[in-house]
């Protein structure tokens, strides 16, 4: 399984059966693959409620998820224009919006839309889905690409929202907003303390189970 | 008196004045009037203002607008699915105006419903609320947004009648039937057109009076791209 995998399968443990879920791109497209299809039922913001993954034989260039991937429709799943699909997501209707992030920082802020230096010219759904679902659950790699880290202290790059993100899911560690700041709650495969604090500038706590379990 | 809504492209595309504001439908090019768009880059129709999710792709749908420097400004949500949009704006040969995907949707809704404006929590406190009104109502911050209207709406749905009533494809719904309600003169691009009565009263997402003209598809999206349809 690849680092990508295993953050994609930690968000899925996350998630309540028969709960409506959007799942971003990226990362969050691949959580689908660990779900009971029959148990979750997929939004995507372009118009369908009802999204299943599709084999390529049955690709119909119509039928397509927000990333512009095709999908296939699922047993009961229904079309609706974008007004209405954006009236689902602001108006609470959405159990759970699992985003990409290009940074979070300490106060739970997410910045997912655009890099400071680069054009701004793309937003699409991002601001509207970390407003209006009850449960948001950021999956990214813990550092960039460059090696610095994603989880810090203030963002640096644009935020999406004032709204905090309720979950991050990295390949590290899981973290989880409680009380007003994030608790480190879990460690991912065989990752230690010390890893998550050399790649993080966020501050965090790590939770008493964890270091109960550690003693 | 039977009025005939059914038109031709190259005809109807004429409507398209200099200097208008139009709508165009789809989802990249997923719901997009390929055909439409192809008989308007033939026509001379220039400083348009495009209210449309994307700009198509990249020499396509819209992008061929797009080289043909036919655009002023474009509103939408998301202009990176063209990656030549960044290169226009950088050389300052278009304006764009960006906006949250749930806010252009509404807007465009609001537009078509004698709406002049809503509040929305989405983009409070963001860049994209920039100089924008706020209110406070019940406690939360919602930041105004107005509506957005045009003078030519071109819409893609699947079947028409011959009253001009239409029913959609899968997610080639998307913005369509919005934008069918809120411009001056909609066209709308079908693959298929029944006699009237032939659609359910109960199916039918855009009731014909929002629909000046129809004209039949003659390019479709295929898993291989854009082609000429077979008829």
């Amino acid at each position: 399984m690849t680092s990508k995998e295993r953050i994609a399968k930690k968000a899925a443990e996350q998630l309540v059966p028969h709960s409506i879920i959007n799942l971003g791109i990226g990362i969050p497209t691949l959580v689908a693959n660990y779900l009971d299809k029959d148990a979750y039922y997929l939004h995507t913001e372009n118009g369908l409620l009802g999204v299943t993954s599709v084999a390529e034989e049955d690709v119909d260039p119509l039928l397509v998820n927000a990333g512009k991937l095709p999908v296939g429709e699922a047993t009961g799943a229904s079309y609706f224009h974008s007004a209405d699909s954006f009236s689902m997501i602001r108006g609470g209707h959405i159990d759970v919006a699992i985003l990409g992030a290009l940074q979070v920082d300490s106060k739970g802020m997410v910045a997912n839309w655009a890099i400071p230096g680069k054009d701004i010219i793309g937003v699409g759904g991002a601001m509207d889905l970390l407003v209006g679902a009850k449960k948001i659950i950021i999956t990214t790699n813990h550092v960039a690409k460059d090696g610095t880290p994603k989880f810090v202290e203030e963002c640096t790059y644009p935020v999406t929202s004032t709204r905090q993100a309720d979950i991050l899911i990295t390949e590290l560690a899981v973290f989880q907003w409680k009380n007003g700041r994030y608790e480190l709650t879990e460690l991912m495969g065989d990752t230690n303390l010390k890893d998550v604090e050399e790649n993080t500038t966020a501050f965090y706590k790590v939770s008493e189970q964890l270091l109960e379990k550690r003693r | 008196m039977v009025i005939n809504k059914i038109s031709i492209a190259e005809q109807v595309i004429t409507k398209v004045q200099t200097g208008d504001t139009l709508m165009v439908g789809g989802f990249g090019l997923v719901g997009s009037p390929l055909t439409l768009i192809d008989a308007l880059t033939h026509h001379d129709a220039a400083d348009l203002t495009i209210i449309s999710n994307n700009v198509g792709e990249a020499g396509k749908g819209l992008g061929l607008l797009l080289r043909q420097d036919r655009l002023k400004k474009a509103v939408g949500s998301y202009f990176t699915s063209n990656r030549e949009v960044a290169k226009w704006y950088n050389e300052g040969l278009l304006e764009l105006e960006l906006l949250p995907q749930g806010t252009f949707s509404e807007a465009i809704r609001a537009g078509g419903a004698g709406i002049g404006g809503f509040y929305t929590k989405t983009a409070v406190g963001t860049d994209l609320a920039a100089g924008k009104e706020t209110k406070l109502i019940d406690g939360e911050t919602y930041v105004l947004e107005k509506p957005l209207k045009a003078n030519v709406a071109l819409v893609r749905a699947w079947k028409a009648d011959t009253k001009g009533n239409l029913i959609y494809y899968k997610t080639a719904r998307n913005f369509n039937p919005l934008m069918a309600s809120a411009a001056d003169y909609v066209i709308a691009e079908v693959d298929e057109i029944v006699d009237e009565g032939n659609l359910s009263p109960e199916e039918i997402v855009t009731p014909h009076l929002y629909v000046d003209a129809i004209v039949e598809s003659r390019l479709i999206l295929t898993r291989e791209g854009v082609v000429e349809r077979d008829i």
